[in-house]
């Protein structure tokens, strides 16, 4: 096989799993708004604020250490101990479920019947709110994500495509990085999972009648308020994967809420409401952008394409699909 | 009654917000928060513990308090102008903007207001030229010497760079493309190939930029990163295994946060233009009249740090520019105008150093109203693994002003073309 072709097919297969990594986002966002019709802003700073979570209790972080020295004077920073990783997962699921608990009490319980703006604008307010909090709490450092999870390219599957190119060609075997492989198989559980859950289970048909209509679901018994609190931690778990993902790449630091601007390609072209949807439609972008930035971003346009490029390729599918590819289409009587 | 209520209060409260008339104003466009903050804090922190420092021990500078108020930018250029046009009415002595972007934003500005800029290690490079900015210092270096220091260090190390490779990794901004131009007149000189690879901010995905890399095997690459793209690079060179001794950074590129744990950054090399760690005087003086008092600005994390001392530098070197006004003058309490005369006549010799506690921190250097710039030198400096700690190799070198020189005199030329500006009789 010539090199051009193997490279070729080593960019669509990064491609595909960047988009896996973009899916992992995009997914928080597909839940609330499938569930309470809420494009919820603050998707971002939950995977952050996850993160951060998860990277302070596994080191032993006091919270709020920096303010209660600043206040008493005292030299407060670590309680001493180091977490395993999986019981730091499970206490910060935990804390997620607690944040969805105060923010259904404390916002939508306030906020129903409402019209989708407001509840939009309410999560603006949120994303804001929990930045500073996080850092109040957390600081805001850069911290080292390490819960196991192997990185790096594959020493074996370089060596064994290394020969697959024509002899005298330039060609180092084929890259692909395993953190991105474990990512793959995490978003497929939860996709699976996920889809199981909203059409073969109580609670999920039930998390979709309240998408549908708010007062008809509580006029037939649904507790709208369990509803909320359901989805909303279950989209602080996703947002927890996929701080998980996106901070062992990059460590834990504050650019981990605009991984949210990834997803919103992935929105567009795979629908708000699909959780299929947010797989293909980050496939489809990874791949796009990634092949783009290779034939034509990088030779002909002086590279970094892929930021925009994403967009452009949401809005063609927006003009042909407007609801997307697997959005649920709208139609409203007059 | 109301009336004279609100406004009593407002008075009031002016009168102990507002700076006292004869404080030495010093402004600091920081950035505490966003996706900067972690390099913004420290040397916010380093800035203001210095002259804490000087208020404490010496009562401030010539017997006049020194005032810092920080303005937080968020590292963004709209917000980084408006922090200038709240602070510039407040006696603002010098502004140190932290950003090519709010630099080039304020060089119009301040140059029509008359309130010197400095903006050591980054900004425009032109402004150099003192005849054609005359209210705007780079001292005492710019991303042209460090691009060219850096391929000097490789020249003089590896040899020469004829039929070699080398690529740059920049941050898609004004910043990241300043080397640019140099780079490639250097290629053009010593007859290597030239690539270059744009990140978009903040720099969270680089997958294909870092595909590109390993498929070229460039052989030496540079980079020209803030923030998130620094780790997410360093990660990215780690897994494709690129060859950390070859991988050079500019100085925003070579921190303590821009290094991964244990031996995966061991070799990774970067350009400074102040020295490493913690061992000069001054550091007792911070402990005893800073420190151990609890007036330090952060929570003492960062101290010691590579851009601590960058903080620390760039506070050192304004108050020296304050005192050589003061003498000029025969006032101590200056004005914009006297302050840029301190800086036209900046003379940083081993005494300077010295009398700062800060002996070999950073390059002499002597500025003068044609030369802004002074002698524009760097030094390289060293990840250690090992010791999880940057070292410093070689010594403060000058760059190659053959290809600088033109250049920066071209871009000068050019932008009095663009401003209609008259060059300075100096």
């Amino acid at each position: 096989m010539s090199a051009d072709f193997l490279y070729t097919l080593e960019v669509i297969l990064n491609g595909l799993m960047a988009g896996v990594m973009y899916s992992l986002v995009a997914l928080g966002f597909v839940l609330i708004f499938k569930a309470s019709g809420i494009f919820n802003y603050a998707q971002g700073v939950m995977a952050l604020f996850a993160a951060m979570t998860l990277v302070g209790l596994q080191s032993g972080q006091i919270p709020f250490a920096h303010l209660i020295n600043a206040i008493f004077g005292t030299d407060l920073h670590h309680f001493g101990w180091q977490m395993p990783a999986l019981l730091a997962i499970i206490l910060t699921v935990g804390v997620m479920v607690l944040f969805a608990i105060i923010v259904e009490k404390y916002i939508l319980h306030h906020l129903v019947n409402q019209e989708p703006i407001i509840l939009f604008m309410a999560t603006i307010g949120l994303a804001y709110f929990m930045e500073g909090f996080g850092d109040i709490m957390w600081g805001s450092e850069i911290k080292t994500m390490d819960v196991g999870i192997p990185s790096g390219g594959s020493f074996w599957l370089e060596e064994v495509t290394m020969t697959w190119a024509a002899e005298g060609e330039r060609y180092w075997g084929m890259y692909i990085d395993k953190l991105d492989v474990v990512a793959t198989l995490v978003a497929l559980v939860l996709v699976i999972s996920l889809t199981l859950f909203s059409q073969y289970t109580k609670t999920g048909r039930a998390l979709r009648a309240v998408a549908d209509d708010h007062q008809a679901a509580l006029s037939v018994g649904i507790s709208l308020r369990t509803i909320w609190v359901i989805v909303w931690s279950i989209a602080g778990f996703v947002a927890l994967v996929a701080g998980i993902m996106w901070g062992s790449k990059s460590g834990v630091q504050f650019s981990l809420s605009l991984i949210a601007l990834k997803a919103l390609p992935v929105l567009m072209l795979g629908g708000f409401t699909s959780i299929p949807g947010a797989i293909i439609g980050g496939l489809i972008i990874g791949v796009g952008e990634k092949l783009f930035e290779f034939a034509i971003g990088s030779v002909y346009l002086g590279g970094a394409t892929e930021n925009w490029f994403a967009y452009v390729l949401a809005l063609v599918f927006l003009v042909f699909r407007p609801q997307g590819l697997f959005g649920e289409k709208i139609i409203e009587r007059v | 009654m109301k009336f004279k209520q609100i406004a009593t209060v407002a008075l009031t409260t002016l009168a102990v917000s507002a700076p006292v008339a004869a404080d030495l104003m010093f402004p600091s466009l920081s950035y505490r928060t966003g996706p900067y903050a972690s390099g913004g804090i420290p040397f916010a922190d380093g800035y203001a513990d210095f002259f804490t420092m000087l208020n404490e021990r010496d009562g401030g500078i010539g017997g006049e308090k020194a005032v810092v108020e920080e303005c937080e930018t968020g590292f963004s250029t709209p917000k980084g102008v408006e922090c200038y046009e709240a602070t510039k009415n407040n006696g603002a002595l010098v502004y140190q903007p932290l950003s090519t972007g709010i630099t080039y934003q304020l060089i119009p500005k301040a140059s029509a207001d008359g309130i010197p800029v400095l903006s050591s290690g980054y900004g425009r490079t032109a402004s150099a030229d003192g005849t054609i900015f005359p209210w705007v210092f780079n001292f005492p270096t710019n991303y042209w010497a460090g691009a060219s220091r850096i391929i000097n260090h490789i020249i003089d190390n590896d040899g020469a760079l004829e039929g070699k490779s080398v690529a740059l990794l920049y941050h898609n901004s004004g910043y990241g493309k300043e080397p640019i131009r140099t780079l490639e007149a250097l290629a053009e000189k010593h007859g290597f190939n030239f690539t270059k690879l744009a990140v978009d901010h903040p720099g969270q995905e680089q997958k294909s930029q870092w595909l590109q890399i390993r498929r070229e095997r460039p052989d030496y690459l540079l980079m020209w990163g803030w923030g998130v793209m620094n780790q997410v690079a360093m990660q990215e060179a780690a897994n494709i295994r690129y060859p950390m001794e070859n991988f050079y950074g500019i100085w925003w590129s070579g921190t303590e946060l821009d290094v991964l744990p244990g031996m995966a950054s061991h070799g990774y090399k970067a350009a400074n233009f102040s020295v490493v760690g913690s061992d000069f005087p001054i550091y007792d003086e911070l402990q005893k009249h800073v420190i151990d008092k609890g007036l330090a600005a952060g929570d003492g994390s960062s101290v010691g740090s590579v851009i601590y001392n960058r903080g620390l530098y760039a506070g050192m070197v304004v108050a020296e520019a304050v005192r050589t006004a003061q003498a000029m003058h025969g006032v101590s309490n200056i004005t914009p105008a006297m302050m840029r005369d301190g800086l036209e006549a900046l003379n940083m010799n081993a005494d300077a150093y010295a009398r700062n506690g800060m002996s070999g921190f950073g390059p002499d250097f002597q500025i003068t109203c044609e030369d802004h710039g002074g002698t524009q030198m760097a030094i390289i400096q060293e990840w250690d693994g090992k010791s999880q700690e940057w070292k410093m190799i070689g010594d403060f070198e000058a760059p190659d002003m053959d290809v600088i020189g033109p250049l920066i005199q071209a871009d000068s030329e050019a932008y009095a073309k663009e401003n209609d500006i008259t060059r300075r009789d100096c």
